[in-house]
C-alpha cells in the first residue's frame, strides 16, 4: 500500500498519500486486490462508482448531509478518502486528527475529503485532481471493509476531537439509516448521532438505486456551486426533524430543546454555541424552521469537517426575516424567548403564524410571512425607525419660536418640526424641550444606559409636550434615537434634531411657552422653557395645564397658533397624565409643579443640573431652545404680561428651568402668564407690569433660581424613578430593552 | 490608546477579560479587581428603592493619574469594568456609556445562546469581535 500510494517513493506520507493509503487499506480489507487501479476500480462496493469524481464531489457536497454515499463518492474523488471517511462525514472528522480538524484550514485537508460541496472552491479542485489519481471514485469504499478499520481509527481520532465521539460510537456501521439518506427515512431521535453512522450505512444501504438517484440529485445541487446550499432533500429532512421537536412548523423550537437536539451531534459545545450564534438570526433564543434548518445544516457541515463560517452564509440566512429586523430581535430574551419573553416577540410571531400556515406548502412564501413577522418582532428596529421618523418633528416643534408650528396637535408633526429645527439650529431652542423629554425619556428608556443620551431629548419632549402619549413614543424614539446618537455628543451637538423633543414637549410648550416665550425677550430659551413648564405641570394637574395653556394662547398675541394648539394640548395633557405611569413621579411632579411653578419660570432656570452632566447638557440645549422661543415670543408675549416665571411644574420643566436660569436675562420677558397661575401667585412680586421690569425681573430671577434648584432636585429624583421604570417601558415596547433590562 | 481593558464579572468572578496593550496587563487586572469594591459600594449605596432606582451606568469609579476606571452593572449584578487611558481626553462620558451599552447588548446576545451556561467564560466569537472592534475604534 505504501508503495502504491507513493509514500515509499516520497519517503513520507503527505496528505494525498495518506488518503490514498487509507483507501487502499479499505480496498484490501474488503478483499479486493491491492492495486493502484483498485482504488478507482473498487467501486462496485456499496457505493456506486462515479467516474466523474468531480461531479460526485460536488453533488455530494450539495447533498452531503443527505447522502453519505455522495460524500463517499466525493471523497474518493477528492482524496482517497479513508475508507470510512468518504462515507461518513465522520470519516472526514476522523481524519481531522490527521489533519488538524480544528484548524481553520481544515477545509483543505478535510473538506475535500469530506465533501466538496462545502469546501472552499479551491480545495475541492486540488483534491479532485489528486484523487483522480488514485481512484476515480473510491468513495464507495465498502463500508464493511473500512468499517472495522475505521472503528479503531475513529476511536483514536475521536479522542482527539470531540466531534468524533459519535464516530467511534458507531464505528461498527450501525445499520441505521442515514439520517439524511434519501432511501431511508431519517432516524428521528438520533439524527445527528446517526449521521455518521448513516453515512456509513449509506454506502451499504444505498444501493445502486438510491445511489444513482442521490448522485443525480447531487449533481444537480452541485451545479449551484454553493457549498452551503441546502438541497431539497436535506431541507425535507430538516423539516421532518423539526417536526419531531416541534409539530408546528410555524412554531419555534425553544433554546433548551434545540440544545438537547444538537448536543446529540456530539459536536463540542463551543462549536454548537457558535452554530447557534450563527443560526439564531433574530437572536430570540428560539429557532424558527429556517433557523433550525440553517443550524442543522451547519452541524452537518461541521461533522463532515467543514469549518464553521464566521458569518451565516447567504443561502442559510432566513430569508424571511428582514435583516434589519433580525438584528433588532436579537435582544429579545433568550431561552425564555418563548415563554415570555418580550411581549412583543410572541405576539408578533403568532400573528404571522397563521399566515405562514396558509403558505406553508411553499417555504418561500412562508418565509415572506416571516418577514412580516420579524419586522414586527424587531422592536428595537421599529423603535429606531420610528424615532427617526418622528424625532425630526420634535425639534422643530420645540422651537416654537419660529412659528407656532408646534401647535399642530400631532406629535409627529411636532417631532418633525423639532427635528427640522434642531437640524438647522444646533442649540435648538427645543433643546430645553429635549432636555425635558430626555428626562422623561430617560425614565422610560428601555436602555438605561441610553438614558442620558436620549434622556435629554425625551425630557424635552416631555416637558414641552402636553401629551404624554406622545411621550412614550418619543421616549422610545428618543431612546432609539439616542442609540443612534449615542456616539454623538450630547444633545447639544447632536446634529440630528434632538429626537426626544417630540411633541410632548411641544404640544405643551408650544401652547404655553409660546405665550411665555413671546413675553420673554431676551431668553429664547426661557421662552421655550416657559412653554415647556406649562406642559409639564399639566401632567399631574391636568386642570392646571390646560388652564395655563389656555391662558397662553390668549395672552400670546402672535400665538394664535398656540391657541389653536392649546386646546389640543389640553387633550394631550390627559395623555400626559397617562404617560406618567409613575404615580410617584406624577405626585412628585405635582408637588413640584406647585412648588416650582413659581420658580419654574423658564427664564430663570437654576443651573442646578450641574450634578447631572447630562442634564447640564440638556439644560444647555433647553436654554438654546428657550432662547429661541423666548426671542420669538418675546415681543408677542411681552404684551401679554404673562407671569414672568410660571415655572412649569414638571421635572422636565426643571430642566428647562435650569436652562432658563442660565439665562437670567430671559426673565424679563417671561410672560408666562397663566399656566402657572399658582406659581405666579406664589410670586407676587413677579412683575407683571411692565413698569417694574427691572425689579420684577430680578425678583423673578431669584425666584426662578430657587424654583430651579427645587426642580432640579425633583428632576433628578424623577429621573431615577424613570430609570427604574425602564423595565415597564421595555416590556411595553416588548423588545430588546426588556431583555436587556432583565439581563 | 484609549480603552485598555474590559473585564466582565459575574459575582466577582471574571467572565471575560480583554486588554489591548499587552504589557502591564497584570496592573490593569489588579486595578479592575480593586475597583470591584467600588462597584459594590455604589450598588449598595443606591439607597431608596432597590435595583429599580439604580442606574446601570456607574460612571467613573476610580480615577488615577494614568487611567480611569469606569463601571457598569446590569440588573443581574453582572459587572462590566473598563479601564481607559487618561491620555485620551476625547473619550467622553457618553461614549463610555455607549460602549457599555454595546457591551450589554452583546452580553445579552451571548446569554440568549442556549449553549452558553451562565458562569462560563464567554467564548463567543461574535462577542469577541464586537469587543475588539470597540476597543480598536476607541484607540
Amino acid at each position: 500500500i505504501m508503495e502504491l500510494c507513493g509514500a515509499t517513493r516520497l519517503g513520507y506520507f503527505g496528505r494525498s498519500q495518506f488518503y490514498i493509503a487509507l483507501k487502499l487499506v479499505a480496498v484490501a480489507q474488503s478483499g479486493f486486490p491491492l492495486r493502484v487501479e483498485s482504488i478507482n476500480t473498487v467501486k462496485d462496493l456499496p457505493l456506486p462508482r462515479f467516474v466523474a469524481s468531480k461531479n460526485e464531489q460536488e453533488s455530494r457536497h450539495a447533498t452531503s448531509y443527505s447522502s453519505d454515499s455522495e460524500n463517499q463518492g466525493s471523497y474518493s474523488g477528492v482524496i482517497p478518502p479513508p475508507p470510512g471517511r468518504g462515507q461518513v462525514k465522520k470519516g472526514s472528522t476522523s481524519h481531522d486528527p490527521v489533519q488538524p480538524r480544528a484548524s481553520v484550514d481544515q477545509q483543505e485537508p478535510v473538506s475535500p475529503v469530506v465533501s466538496p460541496q462545502q469546501s472552499p472552491p479551491t480545495s475541492p479542485h486540488t483534491w479532485r485532481k489528486h484523487n483522480r489519481h488514485p481512484s476515480g471514485g473510491n468513495s464507495e469504499r465498502p463500508l464493511a471493509g473500512p468499517g472495522p478499520f475505521w472503528s479503531p481509527f475513529g476511536e483514536a481520532q475521536s479522542g482527539s476531537s470531540a466531534g468524533d465521539a459519535v464516530w467511534s460510537g458507531h464505528s461498527p456501521p450501525p445499520p441505521q439509516e442515514n439520517w439524511v439518506s434519501f432511501a431511508d427515512t431519517p432516524p428521528t431521535s438520533t439524527l445527528l448521532t446517526m449521521h455518521p453512522a448513516s453515512v456509513q450505512d449509506q454506502t451499504t444501504v444505498r444501493t445502486v438505486a438510491s445511489a444513482t438517484t442521490a448522485n443525480e440529485i447531487r449533481r444537480q445541487s452541485s451545479s449551484y456551486d454553493d457549498p452551503w446550499k441546502i438541497t431539497d432533500e436535506q431541507r425535507q429532512y430538516y423539516v421532518n426533524q423539526f417536526k419531531t421537536i416541534q409539530p408546528d412548523l410555524n412554531g419555534f423550537i425553544p433554546g433548551s430543546a434545540a440544545k438537547e437536539f444538537f448536543t446529540k451531534s456530539k459536536l463540542p459545545i463551543l462549536e454548537l454555541s457558535h452554530i447557534w450564534e450563527l443560526s439564531d438570526f433574530d437572536k430570540d433564543g428560539a429557532l424558527t424552521l429556517d433557523e433550525f434548518c440553517a443550524a442543522f445544516h451547519l452541524v452537518v457541515a461541521r461533522k463532515n469537517g467543514y469549518d464553521l463560517p464566521e458569518k451565516l452564509p447567504e443561502s442559510l440566512m432566513p430569508k424571511l426575516i428582514d435583516l434589519e429586523d433580525s438584528a433588532d430581535v436579537g435582544d429579545q430574551p433568550g431561552e425564555v424567548g418563548y415563554s415570555g419573553s418580550p411581549a412583543e416577540a410572541p405576539p408578533s410571531k403568532s400573528p404571522s403564524m397563521p399566515s405562514l400556515n396558509q403558505t406553508w406548502p411553499e417555504l418561500n412564501q412562508s418565509s415572506e410571512q416571516w418577514e412580516t413577522f420579524s419586522e414586527r418582532s424587531s422592536s428595537s428596529q421599529t423603535l429606531t425607525q420610528f424615532d427617526s421618523n418622528i424625532a425630526p418633528a420634535d425639534p422643530d416643534t420645540a422651537i416654537v419660536h419660529p412659528v407656532p408650528i408646534r401647535m399642530t396637535p400631532s406629535k409627529i408633526h411636532m417631532q418633525e418640526m423639532e427635528l427640522k429645527r434642531t437640524g438647522s439650529d444646533h442649540t435648538n431652542p427645543t433643546s430645553p424641550l429635549l432636555v425635558k423629554t430626555s428626562d422623561l425619556s430617560e425614565e422610560n428608556k428601555i436602555n438605561s444606559s441610553v438614558k442620558f443620551a436620549s434622556g435629554n431629548t425625551v425630557a424635552d419632549g416631555y416637558s414641552s409636550s402636553d401629551s404624554f402619549t406622545s411621550d412614550p413614543e418619543q421616549i422610545g424614539n428618543n431612546v432609539t434615537r439616542q442609540r443612534s446618537h449615542s456616539g454623538t455628543s450630547p444633545e447639544n451637538t447632536a446634529p440630528p434634531p434632538p429626537p426626544p423633543r417630540p411633541q410632548p414637549s411641544h404640544s405643551r410648550s408650544s401652547s404655553l411657552d409660546m405665550n411665555r416665550t413671546f413675553s420673554v425677550t431676551t431668553g429664547q430659551q426661557q421662552a421655550g422653557v416657559v412653554a415647556q413648564p406649562p406642559a409639564v405641570p399639566p401632567r399631574p394637574q391636568p386642570s392646571q395645564a390646560p388652564g395655563p395653556v389656555v391662558h397662553r394662547p390668549v395672552d400670546a398675541d402672535g400665538l394664535i397658533t398656540h391657541t389653536s394648539t392649546s386646546p389640543q394640548q389640553i387633550p394631550e395633557q390627559p395623555n400626559f397624565a397617562d404617560f406618567s405611569q409613575f404615580e410617584v413621579f406624577a405626585a412628585s411632579n405635582v408637588n413640584e409643579e406647585q412648588d416650582d411653578e413659581a420658580e419654574k419660570h423658564p427664564e430663570v432656570l437654576p443651573v442646578e443640573k450641574a450634578s447631572d452632566p447630562a442634564s447640564s447638557l440638556r439644560v444647555a440645549k433647553t436654554d438654546s431652545k428657550i432662547e429661541e422661543k423666548t426671542a420669538a415670543s418675546a415681543p408677542a408675549n411681552v404684551s401679554k404680561g404673562t407671569t414672568p416665571l410660571a415655572p412649569p411644574p414638571k421635572p422636565v420643566r426643571r430642566r428647562l428651568k435650569s436652562e432658563d436660569e442660565l439665562r437670567p436675562e430671559v426673565d424679563e420677558h417671561t410672560q408666562k402668564t397663566g399656566v402657572l397661575a399658582a406659581v405666579l401667585a406664589s410670586q407676587p412680586s413677579i412683575p407683571r407690569s411692565v413698569g417694574k421690569d427691572k425689579k420684577a425681573i430680578q425678583a423673578s430671577i431669584r425666584r426662578n433660581k430657587e424654583t430651579n434648584t427645587v426642580l432640579a432636585r425633583l428632576n433628578s429624583e424623577l429621573q431615577q424613578q424613570l430609570k427604574s421604570e425602564p423595565v415597564s417601558v421595555e416590556l411595553r415596547l416588548g423588545g430588546d430593552p426588556a431583555v436587556l433590562m432583565l439581563v | 490608546m484609549a480603552v485598555s481593558t474590559i473585564i466582565l464579572f459575574l459575582q466577582n468572578y471574571p467572565l471575560y477579560i480583554r486588554s489591548v496593550p499587552t504589557e502591564n496587563e497584570l496592573k490593569f487586572h489588579y486595578m479592575v479587581h480593586t475597583s470591584l469594591d467600588v462597584v459594590d459600594e455604589k450598588i449598595s449605596a443606591m439607597g431608596k428603592a432597590l435595583v429599580d432606582q439604580r442606574e446601570l451606568y456607574l460612571g467613573l469609579l476610580y480615577p488615577t493619574e494614568d487611567y480611569k476606571v469606569y463601571g457598569y452593572v446590569t440588573n443581574s449584578k453582572v459587572k462590566f469594568v473598563m479601564v481607559v487611558d487618561s491620555s485620551n481626553t476625547a473619550l467622553r462620558d457618553n461614549e463610555i456609556r455607549s460602549m457599555f451599552r454595546k457591551l450589554h447588548n452583546s452580553y445579552t446576545d451571548v446569554m440568549c445562546n442556549p449553549f452558553y451556561n451562565p458562569g462560563d467564560r464567554i467564548q463567543s466569537r461574535a462577542f469577541d469581535g464586537m469587543v475588539t472592534s470597540m476597543m480598536i475604534q476607541v484607540c
